[in-house]
């Protein structure tokens, strides 16, 4: 097998046991990445000195009797995590150059474990969009179909991981940023409960929903991800102080004794014959393993997209004031400071952002607040309760992370029906709950000519990614539906369905 | 799926994106005030189902996993070096960051 | 708000009163005055992250990604900054509520970072209570609070391009991030003040208390308090509220005093020229002793506030305010009634110990040993000031203790020294010479109160002076003051004089 295309689980054990050094991995996925990102655009910048450097901190301290859970592994890492000395650009012309001086601790701790960043993936401005589509520096092509988009936010990181540009992707999820992506390009994308992984030195979208999580080519790289990057951290007063499991020792094989929900309100009848196929065909694996499945119901479900349009703008409206030209990054001068501040944001975002801005500052503004923000938060209330409710009679909810596969650019023109790619993940990120996407099967895109890859979200309480992981692992292991195809890069087409 | 769902809509009042856009210090073309009009009324439409829930009843979440009193204790860390934070100023005068005429306070 | 070095330009200290006596045509008319202070907390680091607050520097050397608010810093709340607003709250009487949070309150300005503050806006940690202080006559009047919330400070702004440091006609201004994030305390108070004394006396116990709780340096002069009132009058007896002004750039407590003053006066002369008050923001001119309008069109706020997702809400453990009400110190206004009803001592005398606490602290203590605050007074405040003074010497830093006042003030009361012995002992124990009781027995200086003694001096003295004892046969009295001082010097200043006065009169008349 190549180098590139191993699992982070698998080099890091041959790494550990000296069987190859993390120097030697680096160097084959930056020759991989110098052959195949001019056709992907997974990134923005690619960490060659950076990470051979790394690579030789690793070596030197595997030779000095060192453990690491992911020693050599190459990660791309999310252009929206700051990296002592690389640039961070957010996707945004408002930070193209600015250079970060100091660590994001989700990157710190996974450089600590022995990952080695190769690169800063590309991402929507600012975390915000579902394809991609929203960078300002940048196009990423889907690996599976290069006429596609990767998904966004964490297009980049997903697509790199995808085109074997890195063994693991960090992105950060908000709406279902991690999800979507992972479910667009055959991967695991995982969201950890909201609190588990310190959002310090993530540039933030919407505070009281982002979260970092992994994007994998197999469940059990993102337990060993997951494992290295969450936990306590003093910086940020959101993380949460509770243990850890090893969930990556924990695994299991098959569902049984556990009961798992279907939604009433997902019905995915109206995704089309053959996708919904693939979801009811999903269900019945789930079964197969030993599964209960029982019927449970989030009638709140339907507000999520209503709730989160109100609730993410209007925070970061007020994140995204810090880029106002003063300090660091884009400035277009100006007559006075307000002009200033004007050009410069007028000039340093992109229409996206600008849209999120001004219907959080509306929401926000006098005569304005009740109505519409403080009424999104009480939504909030419900759907968390809701789901709260339906746990009462399940351990996990199976439903799609997505309503389509991958998109081809351009497709979605209006700003309504690219939120509507978050459907069937907001909910979960309104209710903080941990939830992945694991590959589920393929179809063949109305109008596409190859196979695409489909996910399945699984969602679990609180703080019981043991739990949820563990399950994942069990349906890939059955399904393996992820490796039906790979994608074909550089000389040679893309694969054929 | 929600895209078949009618949505019943309120009656609303038009966002005035100029005074939105001058509390987000953003300065917009005549062009993209229409549209930032028409999508974000748009949006607005949608968002509106939220009068449908009867939220009298109902705490609002400000963070969804509950959490009191983290603080640090007062205890000094490092700072950053100054040339490290003043070499990614757009405009600095010696040791300081430099900004064009301000107005009266906001 | 975000305040310029050029409007807190080194503060003069607050003198009221005296020539400064506003014109006396209030009668007709009654100010109505509320003060919002802004204090920021004495802590070692800033209130949401590790940079130390300290007071001046070399600019934006105490900055780090919280307090810059680079992309993707958070910050995390300082727990003293916490305790203080708590025992400011205590101190003040206020309602110590069992939950509070953190809001953002959005604006932008250069010198705020996030170009949003983390504030608090609708559950503060404290609520209500009341400043209670006196004035030069000695009257106590109290302030109600609205509230104490705690916020962070912004950076600093230099103006420059304008000649003069100001803001108005600048070209461009030079920002100083170190003191963004200093934790902030404000404090409103309620309508409840009615003139330039009153607005002094309630600073000056506002400031008083929390120095004196160590919750602030309170030092207008670094910036660390600064306040802004707003003023309105109307007719005497009225309940209604007239148009209010808001008055800031006030640097010293005299700033605020001349301040309220003019504007007042430039309110009633409006009023009664048939004029109405405009309700908008105004500059106090040091230099010309007028305000001035500072915007010409008042424009509408809109912070859209709401609760910072970043932090998380306190809920305020009651153990913990036990604690801090336990640990609050004998607060001004409480010492200021202690002195003045129950020791007997002037308003002057209270107010100026009460403003040296640590002379306040040796002060009781001396009371407490001997009892006697009157002795005591005349000691602390007198002499060993006076000394203090001299040498530059803090009298609780000198070589004299509480308890050797305590001793000397028994031994004037014993009678066994004259009051000049008493006042010659405190130079000597100023420098170092100790227990007046030892002084006083190793070198025999009590005083002789021996009638055999005391006559062998006297019959000595007009042995030696006999022309005198003629002048005084002839009638002139007057000789008597200069024999009682021969004979207070023969006895080395011991005789007891009164003694000396009553033998001397019947040696001479016998
Ligand atoms: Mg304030
Ligand atoms: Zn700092």
């Amino acid at each position: 097998m190549e180098i590139t295309e191993r699992s982070a689980a698998h080099i890091a054990r041959d790494v550990n046991g000296g069987t190859i050094s993390a120097r030697e991995v680096t160097d084959a996925v930056l020759a991989h990445i110098d052959a195949v990102d001019g056709d992907v655009g997974s990134y923005l910048t690619v960490l060659h000195e950076h990470a051979r450097a790394a690579a030789a901190r690793v070596d030197e301290r595997v030779k000095a009797g060192e453990k690491l859970p992911l020693a050599g592994v190459p990660l791309a890492v999310k252009d929206n995590m700051c990296l002592t000395g690389t640039r961070t650009t957010a996707g945004s012309k408002i930070l193209e150059r600015w250079q970060a001086p100091y660590t994001a601790t989700a990157v710190e701790r996974m450089i600590e474990a022995g990952a080695i960043p190769v690169g800063k993936a590309n991402m929507d401005e600012f975390a915000m969009g579902s394809s991609c589509e929203n960078s300002a520096l940048g196009v990423t092509k889907n690996p599976y179909d290069l006429s596609r988009v990767p998904g966004g936010s964490s297009g980049g990181s997903a697509a790199a991981v995808a085109a074997f540009e890195a063994a693991i992707g960090m992105g950060s999820d908000t709406g279902g940023s991690i999800r979507e992506p992972g479910a667009f390009c055959n991967l695991v994308g995982f969201k950890p409960t909201y609190g588990r992984v310190s959002r310090y030195g993530l540039i933030a979208f919407a505070s009281s929903l982002d979260q970092i999580g992994p994007l994998t080519r197999t469940v059990e790289d993102a337990a060993i991800a997951y494992e290295a990057m969450a936990g306590w951290d003093r910086m940020d007063s959101t993380s949460i102080k509770r243990y850890v499991e090893p969930v990556s020792r924990e695994l299991r094989t098959d569902l049984r004794g556990l009961k798992i929900g279907i939604v009433k309100e997902f019905d995915t009848k109206a995704l089309g014959a053959e996708t919904h196929a693939v979801y009811e065909q999903a269900y019945r694996d789930l079964q197969a393993l030993g599964a209960e499945l029982v019927d449970v119901t989030l009638p709140t479900a339907d507000y999520g997209l209503a709730t989160y349009y109100l609730i993410a703008p209007a925070e970061c409206s007020s994140n995204l004031a810090r880029f106002d030209g003063v300090r660091y990054g884009l400035r277009v001068e100006g007559a006075d400071v307000n002009e200033m501040y004007e050009k410069t944001r007028a000039a340093g975002f992109g229409p996206e952002v600008k849209r999120r801005i001004l219907i959080g500052t509306y929401a926000l503004s006098s005569g304005y607040y009740d109505a519409y923000y403080v009424r999104a938060q009480k939504a909030r209330t419900l759907i968390a309760d809701d789901f709260r409710k339906a746990f009462a009679s399940c351990d996990l909810i199976a439903a799609p992370a997505t309503s389509s596969p991958a998109f081809q650019f351009n497709a979605k023109s209006d700003p309504y029906s690219m939120y509507l790619m978050d459907y069937y993940t907001i909910p979960m990120s309104l209710a903080g709950l941990p939830a992945l996407s694991v590959p589920c099967g393929w179809v063949t895109p109305p109008g596409g000519d190859c196979e695409m890859p489909m996910g399945l979200q699984l969602t679990s309480p609180l703080f019981t990614e043991s739990l949820l992981l563990g399950a994942a692992h069990a349906y890939e292991q059955k399904t393996k539906h992820a490796s039906k195809h790979k994608p074909l890069l550089g000389e040679v087409p893309v694969h054929r369905g | 799926m929600p895209t078949n769902r009618s949505i019943p809509t309120l009656s609303s009042e038009k966002i005035d994106v100029r005074y939105v856009a001058k509390l987000a210090r953003i300065a917009l073309t005549d062009d993209e005030v229409e549209r930032f009009e028409t999508q974000l009324g748009d949006l607005l439409e949608h968002v509106n189902a939220l009068a449908k829930l009867d939220v009298s009843q109902v705490a609002a979440t400000a963070q969804v996993v509950e959490s009191r009193n983290v603080e640090r204790d007062d205890e000094p860390t490092p700072c950053l070096d100054r040339e490290t934070v003043l070499a990614q100023a757009p405009q600095r005068q010696g040791a300081f960051f430099r900004v064009p005429r301000i107005i009266a306070a906001d | 708000m975000s305040d310029t070095v050029s409007a807190r330009a080194a503060g003069g200290t607050h003198e009221v009163g005296g020539g400064e006596a506003g014109p006396q045509r209030h009668s007709n008319w009654e100010a109505v005055i509320g003060i919002e202070c802004h204090v920021e907390l004495k802590t070692e680091t800033k209130m949401f992250c590790g940079c130390r607050n300290e007071f001046g520097g070399e600019p934006n050397t105490k900055v780090c990604p919280v307090c810059l608010a680079l992309p993707g810093a958070l910050p995390v709340a300082n727990h003293a900054a916490i305790e203080h607003m708590i025992s400011a709250g205590l101190a003040f009487d206020a309602e110590i509520p069992a939950f509070s949070k953190f809001d953002r309150k959005n604006y932008f300005y250069p010198d705020m970072p996030k170009d949003y503050q983390i504030s608090q806006y609708d559950m503060p940690l404290t609520v209500g209570g009341a400043v209670r202080y006196w004035l030069e006559d000695g009257t106590v009047k109290e302030c109600r609070l609205t509230r104490i919330h705690l916020e962070e400070d912004t950076g600093k702004s230099t103006h420059a391009g304008s000649g003069d440091g100001r803001i108005a006609g600048s070209t461009y201004s030079l920002v100083d991030f170190n003191r963004a994030g200093v934790p902030l305390m404000e404090c409103v108070s309620e309508p409840e003040i009615h003139s330039a004394d009153e607005a002094v006396g309630y600073l000056e116990a506002l400031r008083r208390t929390l120095q004196q709780i160590g919750v602030s340096d309170v030092k207008m002069e670094e910036g660390s308090l600064r306040c802004d009132a707003n003023v309105s009058i109307r007719p005497a007896g009225s309940k209604e509220l007239g148009t209010k002004t808001e008055i800031k750039n006030m640097n010293s407590f005299r700033s605020v005093y001349r301040a309220i003053e003019s504007e007042i006066e430039r309110q009633i002369s409006l009023v009664e020229a048939g004029e109405r008050i405009v309700q908008e923001t105004r500059g106090w001119d040091e230099v010309r002793g007028v305000t001035h309008s500072m915007r010409s069109k008042e424009q509408a706020h809109d912070y859209r506030y709401f609760p910072d997702p970043d932090l998380v809400p306190l809920e305020v453990e009651r153990v913990d305010v036990d604690r801090l009400r336990a640990e609050l110190p004998e607060l001004p206004i409480a010492r200021f009634e202690r002195y003045t009803k129950e020791l007997g001592l002037d308003v002057k005398q209270a107010t100026q110990l009460i403003d040296n606490l640590p002379l306040a602290t040796y002060f009781d203590a001396v009371v407490k040993a001997n009892n006697n605050p009157k002795q005591s007074t005349n000691f602390v405040l007198g002499d060993l000031s006076r000394l203090a003074n001299e040498t530059e010497t803090p009298v609780h830093e000198s070589p004299v203790t509480p308890q050797h006042v305590a001793e000397l003030i028994t031994l004037v009361e014993a009678k066994t020294i004259n009051s000049k012995i008493a006042k010659d002992l405190v130079e000597r124990m100023w420098r170092g010479e100790g227990s007046p009781k030892a002084i006083v027995e190793r070198e025999g200086l009590a005083q002789t109160s021996d009638p055999t003694a005391i006559v062998a001096f006297i019959e000595e003295v007009l042995t030696a002076n006999e022309k005198s004892v003629t002048d005084y046969k002839a009638g002139k009295t007057n000789v008597m003051g200069f024999l009682v001082g021969q004979v207070m010097k023969a006895s080395k200043g011991k005789a007891d004089p009164q003694l000396v006065n009553q033998l001397m009169k019947q040696k001479l008349e016998s």
